[in-house]
């Protein structure tokens, strides 16, 4: 067998998963991504010697599979990226980390700029030569309240014939202090790797830690644990959409969805302290549970909230300047979302039917689930309503959670994490498919601890939907988006 | 138009009376710790150890919390006798002295408004370059929900302006990360003087979370003059807006 074979959250002895010759590994990954299979991590661990052992593991979400196998290459392998574009970025972050060379990869630049490399910002820019073609580099100090990051716009006149995305600025050192864990800081670093994100990143760490102690959450636990993250989506989308119509200066609408965002992270403060949801989900289940009384509350703010939310938002649609600049705006095709692996609410707007809630339930989605929206034309306008019926989504599930959230302790206990073994956590998260991989070694710490945002499969989509666009429509295409620089950097 | 005033009607007026009136935070919100004097201060011995982020020391007169590294988890408080620690609803958490966040007893941060000269240069206006330099992006969250209708800083004179050349300070966030080391320093030097900086979060104050690590700086206070710090992991945006008017004079 080419593949060991898990699913989410279940752990698996890492000597179950098989060592391949590179040429071998090579094909088997192929033959799967040729056969309906995605690429859902390419990493590499260091072994003795100055060998390194590459992961990869295949998404199979019809069967809700995950298939793993490995090979050990050093010094340099033939890269996978010409023929799985997919693994680009996975390989550019393998030869920064351990300086094997993925020979053939086309884009071989730096991911983090880490300590130890070269310079950040000295790196060698593509260039696009010709008459009138010009350079316009933003960065990484942007023009609002905007987490640092390098763009290189190659333009003719007002079209963009290339972006360059260059990051790094805010790499911060997450996984390498993850390794030896967990400890008392382990929890804190998950609910930070993207502030916004701090529920979907702390349940992927949660759901990881649980797997390989054998720990069962409740099933009041697990709703609580969805809500928080529904929550999440909803205040990121509709905030989001406000950004939206601010960018093309629709106040009104941006106004009332400002203040809506706030309203949804005031109901995630009645829950748990704090408004980004901080401390909420903890190992072995959530902070506390919430009573009859608190629930029927939550449920009347959500309900207005949700009417105040659809009041602003047919604003925009019924709104035909607004329409005019998102309608057919820096489309990302059906099949460059696919050839690049796009997640989340980005591939939904594509037309690619993809949610780890669906296709890869553990515990939190697998007995409900907001129902999965997907769009079709992949513009700005197809983006901002996939985020709106997201938000419907998530609120009709919350209103059933609520209603039932289950039973059982709020936490329950977590005990020691099994030796030499490594599991995965998927969880989507307002942007997307959040990944966690651990490794324990012989005494239960984490030997190595890889997190994978949906930021990092995204961001060069949305370089690449900017392609042929006017640079003016870049603020609108980014926010469309909205990606994470501080869960691309780690 | 019509539908567009229409929702304007039923969105409501949504400002809040801040600062003639303040806020009620939620039950469950962690703001300024407190600690009871009478719990055995031998209980406290093991406090060091299990805070995230060294923020918690037991001194010869009593347990102290360092609010510049504090980030609110409150894993102390479960660690300790019943009522031992407190975190409060005191959401006022801002200083403008670094050593006037470390707290003992019921002490709150103090701070000193600038003097008079800057005050009569800024006017009714205060103009910050916001930077970003590492972190989680959750200060930045707070920070720009400054700008949203319910906080709505600019009635204040406060905005956030795109170049530094238009500002009369900087508003950093994050641990200072060894690649946005010269973004800021250049951005700062940017800046006219007399030039305010604002340390907002955990991170920019103290390394919050990170420090330590060889990737980040340990906030910014090695590298420049700090005139206000904004305890929180993320401060509330309220107690930044508090604490830039008091810094201000105008609260």
């Amino acid at each position: 067998m080419a593949f060991a074979t898990t699913r989410n959250a279940v752990p698996l002895p890492i000597a179950a998963v098989p060592v391949l010759e590179i040429d071998a590994f090579r094909r088997a990954v192929l033959a799967r991504i040729n056969d309906d299979g995605r690429l859902l991590l390419l990493i590499g661990f260091p072994q003795e010697g100055d060998r390194v052992r590459l992961l990869a593991a295949i998404a199979d979400g019809a069967r809700g599979e995950i298939q793993l196998c490995s090979a050990l290459v050093a010094g340099a392998y033939p890269a996978l990226t010409p023929d799985c574009p997919a693994a680009h970025h996975f390989e550019r972050e393998i030869r920064e980390q351990y300086g094997i060379e993925p020979h053939g990869h086309p884009w071989l630049k730096p991911v983090r700029f880490p300590p130890g490399g070269p310079t950040i910002g000295d790196a060698e820019f593509f260039s696009v030569a010709g008459h009138e073609v010009h350079e316009v580099a933003v960065g990484p100090v942007h023009a609002g309240v905007i987490e640092p990051g390098h763009f290189r716009f190659n333009c003719h006149g007002e079209q963009v014939i290339h972006l360059e995305i260059s990051l790094g600025y805010q790499h911060r050192g997450i996984e390498r202090a993850l390794r030896g864990g967990p400890d008392k800081r382990s929890l804190q670093f998950a609910e930070t790797i993207a502030g916004d994100t701090t529920a979907g990143h702390a349940t992927a760490y949660c759901q990881l830690v649980e797997a390989l102690a054998g720990v069962t959450c409740s099933p009041s636990a697990n709703a609580l644990r969805a809500a928080a993250i529904e929550l999440e989506r909803i205040a990121n989308h509709i905030g989001d959409l406000g950004a939206l119509a601010g960018d093309v200066g629709f106040l009104p609408a941006a106004a009332y969805c400002g203040r809506l965002r706030g309203d949804v992270l005031n109901l995630t403060a009645e829950l748990c302290g704090s408004r980004l949801g901080r401390g909420w989900v903890r190992p072995g289940g959530v902070s506390g549970d919430i009573d009859t009384e608190m629930r029927g509350q939550l449920r009347g703010r959500l309900a207005v909230a949700e009417r105040d939310m659809r009041n602003a938002v047919d604003l925009l649609w019924k709104s035909s300047s607004t329409r005019a600049r998102f309608e057919n705006t820096a489309v990302l095709t059906r099949e460059a979302a696919a050839d690049l692996g796009a997640v989340g609410p980005a591939a939904r707007a594509s037309g690619i039917d993809r949610d780890t809630r669906r296709d890869f339930p553990a515990a939190l989605y697998r007995d409900r689930r907001p129902a999965i929206a997907v769009g079709e034309n992949g513009d700005v306008f197809a983006r901002a309503m996939q985020r709106w019926r997201e938000i419907e989504n998530s609120v009709a599930f919350l209103m059933r959670v609520l209603d039932d959230p289950g039973d059982g302790p709020a936490l329950s206990p977590v005990g020691p994490l099994a030796p030499g073994a490594l599991a995965l956590s998927l969880v989507e998260g307002w942007r997307g498919e959040i990944v966690h991989l651990a490794v324990t070694d012989a005494a239960g710490r984490f030997a190595h601890y890889k997190i994978v945002d949906p930021s990092f499969r995204n961001w060069f989509a949305l370089g690449f939907a900017m392609r042929g666009q006017p640079i003016l429509d870049f603020p609108l295409c980014n926010k469309s988006f909205n990606l994470s620089y501080c869960g691309h950097d780690l | 138009m019509f539908k567009t005033l229409l929702a304007r009607v039923r969105q409501g007026y949504r400002t809040a009376a801040f600062p003639a009136q303040f806020p009620v935070m939620p039950a469950l919100f962690r703001g300024r710790p407190e600690f009871d004097h009478e719990t055995d201060r031998a209980a406290f011995a093991h406090g060091a150890e299990l805070c995230p982020t060294g923020a918690l020391d037991v001194s010869d007169t009593g347990p102290q919390i360092d609010l510049g590294r504090c980030i609110f988890c409150a894993d102390c408080v479960a660690a300790f006798p019943e009522g031992a620690i407190t975190f409060t609803r005191d959401w006022r958490l801002a200083s403008s002295r670094r050593d006037g966040l470390v707290i003992g007893n019921s002490e709150r941060p103090q701070i000193e408004a600038v003097h008079r000269e800057l005050r009569r240069l800024l006017g009714r206006s205060l103009r910050l370059r916001q930077v970003s330099a590492g972190g989680c992006n959750g200060c930045e969250v707070e920070a720009n929900a400054l700008g949203n209708v319910v906080f709505d800083a600019s009635r204040f004179g406060i905005e956030f302006v795109a170049s530094p050349r238009h500002a009369d300070g900087i508003l950093v966030t994050g641990p200072v990360t060894a690649n946005m080391r010269e973004a800021l320093l250049l951005t700062y030097q940017a800046v006219a003087e007399p030039r305010l900086v604002i340390a907002a979060g955990a991170c920019a104050i103290s390394g919050g979370l990170y420090r330590g690590h060889d990737e980040v700086c340990d906030g910014v206070e090695e590298l420049l003059p700090v005139d206000l710090y904004v305890p929180g992991c993320p401060p509330h945006p309220y107690t930044i807006l508090d604490g830039l008017l008091r810094l201000l004079g105008r609260s």
